[in-house]
């Protein structure tokens, strides 16, 4: 069985076009995201948010997910990060490198987040070290196909998704309402 | 293409996000290494959507709907922080522990200036 899956499918040395696109874009990517995390100029943090968000988008393109990569470029570089931005202005953050924006148990974070992670990845490439994607055929997203199983299979859930997103307006506003002179917040 | 690379991409990218949770102090900070956790979670649902070939799509309508509520948590959860900023002139998670076990001693010094409810009725019962 393993003979046939080897003949099957392609070498695990020799990644298709595809494959290397993504490798790429995915060092790319974590390589922004580590440094989102990492720097100290709280503005510059929200920027390179951008630069990992855009890459995820890539990826999704590459995934033949192309109704999401248009989604995720229009929700999340498109308002998130303006949305933090703004947040970041209001708060009054410092501008330059703030010395305090990472906070005292690091190590432990540190620690916390590379066992997380050696333990993901082990888990992730023994379980899967031996099946592919395959990307020929029709798109699997295209946004046609998106649209009609969204509005077929998942009209509820859009639905109610709806309203939610109603209430979390209305719980904004008046979260960040102002409160009037006599009332004790 | 393999399925190990957006598998393991997405693990790394969880743990990058989960790092900055845990090791960030600003409020805002955190909210953004949520969302990079979130990222993380969108693209394993795109990857195994596409990968399963799955008939109702419902990796790809999951992935829009995490991207909907994200956008209702970062909306929610900025108004808290500003709301915190502005009646306490801070949005530093470490110095919000108004529900926190008073330390052995005496607390920080800037929380008796930072809090106006509790701390004084609780010290005085203290010291009674």
């Amino acid at each position: 069985m393993i003979l046939a899956a080897a003949q099957t499918n392609p070498g695990f040395l020799s990644p298709s076009g595809v494959g290397v696109a993504f490798l790429l874009v995915g060092l790319v990517t974590l390589g922004a995201a580590i440094v989102s995390v990492t720097t100290k100029q709280l503005v510059h943090a929200a920027l390179w948010l951008v630069v990992a968000l855009g890459g995820l988008a890539v990826e999704y393109l590459l995934l033949t997910a192309e109704f999401i990569a248009w989604v995720q470029v229009l929700i999340y570089v498109g308002s998130v990060v303006v949305l933090l931005l703004f947040g970041l202005m209001l708060t009054k953050a410092p501008i330059g490198r703030s010395p305090d924006a990472d906070s005292a148990n690091r190590p432990v974070a540190l620690a916390v987040a590379l066992a997380a992670a050696a333990a993901l990845v082990w888990v992730v490439v023994d379980a899967f070290s031996t099946t592919w994607i395959k990307l020929d055929g029709p798109a699997q997203g295209s946004t046609g196909v998106t649209g009609e199983i969204l509005f077929r299979h998942w009209v509820l859930p859009f639905e109610a998704l709806s309203v939610l997103l109603l209430a979390a307006l209305v719980g904004a506003i008046v979260l960040s309402r102002k409160k009037p002179e006599g009332e004790r917040d | 293409m393999h399925l190990a690379y957006p598998a393991v991409l997405a693990a790394l990218l969880f743990c990058v996000g989960l790092y900055g949770v845990l090791a960030r102090r600003n409020a805002i900070l955190v909210l953004m290494s949520v969302e990079l956790m979130l990222n993380a979670v969108n693209l394993n649902l795109v990857a195994f959507d596409v990968w399963l070939r799955d008939a109702l799509h419902a990796g790809q309508a999951l992935t829009l709907f995490t991207i909907a509520i994200a956008a209702a948590e970062i909306g929610i959860g900025l108004a808290i922080v500003l709301m915190v900023h502005r009646n306490r002139g801070t949005s530093d998670v470490d110095r919000l522990r108004d529900t926190a076990e008073p330390r052995q001693g005496a607390g920080a010094p800037d929380e008796s200036t930072d809090s106006t409810g509790e701390h004084p009725g609780e010290k005085a019962e203290a010291a009674a």
